[in-house]
């Protein structure tokens, strides 16, 4: 709540630098003190724009990570898959309209968000930009990408700004669903005939690197991560949150004897974690860009799906505004009669 | 954008706030916001937004616009005045320990 439509008050005066750097010191004493931050109270403009970019980017990969996984739906192997399918698919649509509520609150419409999405210039996770091929892939979104995505999430339940941590809170009570259902279809698979098991360590080797780079450039490249930490907007760095979701997905590949698609992983005594080997930046670069290998076709799919939708929005609006009106005549009349 | 047709509507519908009584017997609480036509399209969408495992039994929607809020940095001066009335609460008083029923 508090949005935009909220503010009585109309635009904040911009300070004199010295109350500027005297509400900044105010607003950090908070932050440090783990009071949360809620939409009417002062905050730094880059605050509030970090916010604003992180958490608009969140929804858009919540409703572009509906793409990969409705391709399945009418393919589900039984009707019990394809009901969980759908429910799964429904969440993320929830999640990213929880997440585009949060953003409003910090002064951007929804309709702008929209529309940098459809236009090309939000980004949204790199994930999404991969192929489903088969049916082991849905398992394997489940479990690695739902997983890594739990992992990046808790820390920001706990995040300064109230809204977002609040939404957060709710994302990751149903999130948990997702990997358990995944790793399911995973289990089964793997404890299936010959050409299952094959089927779900081709997904494995396809979607294992993409979701170790869900969590982003590695520290030394992570030009925001200090700011926001002392933000307290993120907990963890990316390689901290990157080694834990590994040291734990690790052992359940092993569970499901399928096995990592990385010759120099191994357990290191000396550290107490799995090692990897290196990463390939450039394809996480290069899919950011724009060239991965479904970017063009999931925008065109938000496009499509915005112009189909064109004439439910036009209807609804001409049903409300008739409505509107008519209870206005109704009224109009009862005071007359009155 | 190039596409014209792309373009979302100049203004999005109005937003409402809503609420939801998670069970007979307790209030309605403040759970998101949502856009919607009309009041009743912003029920329906409630439902499907925010109580798709049970969470509720009853929902209230409110256009956003129609809330009045108080203003954060006239916190101190609305709600100081009750913090020195600590004599609001029970445990202000110190009854002897033999007192009982009290």
């Amino acid at each position: 709540m508090y949005t935009q439509a909220l503010d009585t008050h109309g635009r904040e005066p911009v300070p004199a630098p010295a109350a500027e750097a005297a509400s900044a010191a105010r607003f950090q004493a908070r932050v440090d003190a783990e009071e949360k931050i809620e939409p009417k109270d002062w905050m730094p403009e880059a605050y509030r724009q970090t916010l604003i970019r992180q958490i608009s980017q969140h929804a858009h990969s919540e409703i572009v990570g509906m793409l990969p996984e409705g391709n399945w739906i009418t393919r589900a192997p039984s009707l019990r898959r394809k009901a969980v399918l759908i429910a799964k698919v429904q969440d993320e649509g929830g999640h990213g309209m929880y997440l585009y509520s949060a953003a409003e609150t910090l002064g951007i419409a929804r309709a702008q968000m929209f529309e940098q999405l459809l236009a090309g210039t939000a980004k949204y996770s790199s994930i999404f930009n991969y192929p489903t091929l088969t049916w082991a892939d849905i398992g394997a979104i489940g479990w690695l990408v739902d997983g890594a995505a739990i992992m990046n999430q808790i820390p920001i339940c706990r995040c300064s700004y109230g809204p977002y941590a609040r939404a957060m809170v709710r994302i990751c009570k149903e999130e948990s669903f997702h990997q358990r259902q995944g790793f399911e279809i995973m289990l089964t698979l793997s404890r299936g005939s010959p050409a299952q098991r094959a089927m779900a360590q081709d997904a494995l080797n396809r979607w294992w690197w993409p979701s170790i780079m869900m969590f982003g450039p590695s520290d030394a490249d992570s030009k925001h991560t200090a700011q926001s930490m002392r933000w307290k907007i993120k907990r963890f760095s990316n390689d901290e949150l990157r080694q834990r979701f590994i040291d734990i997905t690790v052992p359940q590949a092993q569970f499901l004897e399928l096995s990592i698609p990385d010759r120099e992983l191994r357990w290191d005594e000396a550290t107490q974690h799995f090692h990897i080997g290196p990463i390939d930046w450039d394809e996480f670069h290069a899919v950011l860009k724009g060239n991965g290998p479904c970017n063009r076709e999931r925008l065109e799919a938000r496009r499509n799906a915005y112009q189909g939708g064109a004439w439910v929005r036009a209807a609804a609006s001409a049903h409300a505004a008739k409505q509107a009106a008519r209870e206005q005549a109704m009224q109009t009349t009862q005071a007359r009669q009155a | 954008m190039s596409d014209p047709t792309l373009e979302p509507s100049a203004a999005d519908w109005p937003l409402f706030e809503v609420f939801i009584r998670s069970r007979s017997g307790l209030e309605h609480k403040h759970v998101g916001s949502l856009h919607a036509a009309d009041a009743r399209m912003a029920i329906e969408h409630a439902r499907d937004v925010y109580t798709r495992r049970q969470e509720g039994v009853s929902i209230w929607v409110v256009r956003s616009a129609d809330i009045v809020a108080s203003d954060p940095a006239e916190a101190d001066a609305l709600f100081e005045p009750a913090r020195d009335k600590v004599y609001r609460h029970p445990t202000f008083y110190a009854i002897p320990d033999e007192v009982k029923n009290l």
